[in-house]
């Protein structure tokens, strides 16, 4: 294909999917916790159970004043939303919906985006300091805290099923899912998650506590600290932050998916059905995993800071790297 | 002996609230929403609810009562003295006080009943009604005949509590 027509292509989709994805996810977000606190939900927006509430709280962010604080660090203060988002996009290059519907199918590819995941903690920081107001930057503080606290289980998580699919590319650990012990001639496809349940919980964890959503919202704890670092944003500069956390909980949920869950593969397709058949099982595999996160924000309460910086240390690290010595175990004797 | 609890149960158990409570909201949300869809469908508010105060004209003495014991200072009073001609020649003659303006500013009104309470004559009650926003704040000030208005929905006295 031509290279300029599929990098329009490419720009079209990303643009569009970020949007999308956000407003799906805040949508599903606000109907369910009505649920689950027996109330409604958006009602009347669009006519019907409210669908169109999104759409109209974008549009009340787009009218709003973008104000800057007299203080504030004026092109830090402009650039960190801009810097959140982008690290929000730049996770989605390597995640493959379908063996050929991938951004680019990078032989680092895992390696590449919990890289790229921890450029949203710049953001974030830069947003708190440069709001020159006590609250961001506590706020920013503790969310560089915990991001540095919880990217090393993150990491460490991912390690066991690297070592068990011998590759760093996505679409080579989907494969390794399809195809087990295919050096040894029994071909079997089974997720990761069978035998990484433990990776799979503390990825799962860990991802929460990246996304600072409840119960890891020290850094936006509304009831001590306003609204954290986004306390100075409005307008479209919050809309920004707004945007970046539903579709990071969609980019994180669609690499836990991916490694863990068997991403895009079903058993008995042919890569050209898997193309088409490959994003319908992915979003599915995303939505669940989406549905956790919600769940889990309506139910429980925040940690403390210090409950929170012990979860990691002490006990998600520690069991991330036995979980990596009893795979290397396993892995050389099987 | 109680039995040792298993590490993260009570977690389970309040997941397992949150997912109980949203199914059934969602197959039976007439048994289990706890709101009520308010333009469409309305709450009976109840009887002794503080809504709007209402004015009986007939009964108020322009005694400022209510205006002095206002918190608020949110009741406007004036009146002036009616003489009646005595219907005999050469007798005393009457005087009655009339109202010539009773406004109560629920824009300032706190709803704290005083007025209600202090009324030695029973002209100030209580209605549940409060279907009263404006898109004004100064369409909040209601004259007497709005106050009137209002004594058509007070309900009628429960008698004394027990």
């Amino acid at each position: 294909m031509n290279f300029w027509l599929k990098l329009v292509i490419t720009l079209v989709v990303a643009a569009g999917i970020i949007p999308a994805v956000g407003m799906a996810i805040g949508f599903a977000e606000m109907k369910l916790s009505a649920k689950m606190q027996s109330r409604v939900g958006p009602y009347f927006a669009g006519g019907r159970w409210g669908w169109a509430q999104l759409i109209a709280d974008g549009v009340k962010f787009f009218q709003k004043e973008d104000l800057i604080p007299a203080d504030a660090d004026r092109p830090v203060f402009k650039w960190a939303p801009a810097l959140v988002l982008a690290a929000t996009v730049a996770i989605l290059v390597p995640i493959p919906f379908g063996p050929d519907v991938v951004g680019r199918n990078l032989d680092l590819g895992i390696f590449y985006a919990l890289a790229v995941s921890s450029l949203s903690t710049i953001g974030v920081l830069m947003a708190g300091w440069s709001s020159a107001n006590k609250y961001s930057l506590i706020g920013g503080l503790r969310a560089a805290g915990q991001l540095i606290a919880y990217e090393l289980p993150l990491v460490l998580a991912v390690v066991g099923v690297v070592m068990l699919a011998g590759t760093m590319s996505l679409n080579g650990i989907v494969e390794a899912q399809a195809s087990w012990f295919s050096e040894r001639g029994w071909q079997f496809g089974l997720p990761f998650v069978a035998v990484q349940f433990v990776g799979f919980g503390i990825f799962m964890i860990a991802s929460l506590a990246e996304l600072s959503r409840i119960p890891f919202d020290m850094p936006i704890a509304e009831s001590e600290l306003v609204m954290g670092y986004l306390t100075e944003y409005t307008g479209f500069r919050f809309l920004f932050f707004f945007l970046a956390e539903f579709a990071n909980m969609f980019s994180l949920s669609a690499i836990a998916a991916t490694l863990f869950l068997g991403g895009y593969w079903v058993p008995g397709l042919s890569d050209a059905q898997l193309n088409f058949v490959g994003p319908v099982v992915l979003f599915a595999k995303i939505g669940v995993l989406v549905f956790i996160m919600i769940w889990f924000r309506w139910t429980f309460p925040r940690f403390r800071e210090d409950q929170l910086q012990s979860i990691a240390w002490k006990w998600l690290i520690p069991l991330s790297l036995a979980n990596i010595l009893v795979t290397g175990v396993l892995k050389v004797v099987f | 002996m109680a039995m040792p609890k298993l590490p993260g149960i009570g977690m389970l158990k309040g997941l397992a609230v949150t997912m109980k409570t949203m199914v059934k909201t969602i197959v039976l949300p007439g048994k289990y929403l706890n709101t009520i869809n308010y333009p469409v469908d309305k709450e009976a508010p109840v009887p002794r609810a503080r809504g709007v105060i209402a004015l009986d004209q007939e009964a108020c003495t322009v005694c400022m009562l209510c205006a002095r014991n206002c918190p608020d200072w949110c009741i406007y009073i004036e009146g002036h003295k009616e003489e009646k001609t005595p219907e005999k020649p050469g007798g005393r003659v009457k005087v009655r006080a009339t109202l010539d303006r009773f406004d109560i500013d629920y824009a300032l009104c706190m709803y704290c009943g005083i007025c209600v309470e202090v009324c030695p004559f029973d002209a100030l009650f209580w209605s549940p009604d409060y279907e009263y926003s404006e898109n004004h704040m100064g369409k909040l000030m209601h004259d007497m005949d709005r106050l009137q208005d209002w004594m058509a929905t007070v309900p009628p006295d429960p008698g004394p509590e027990r």
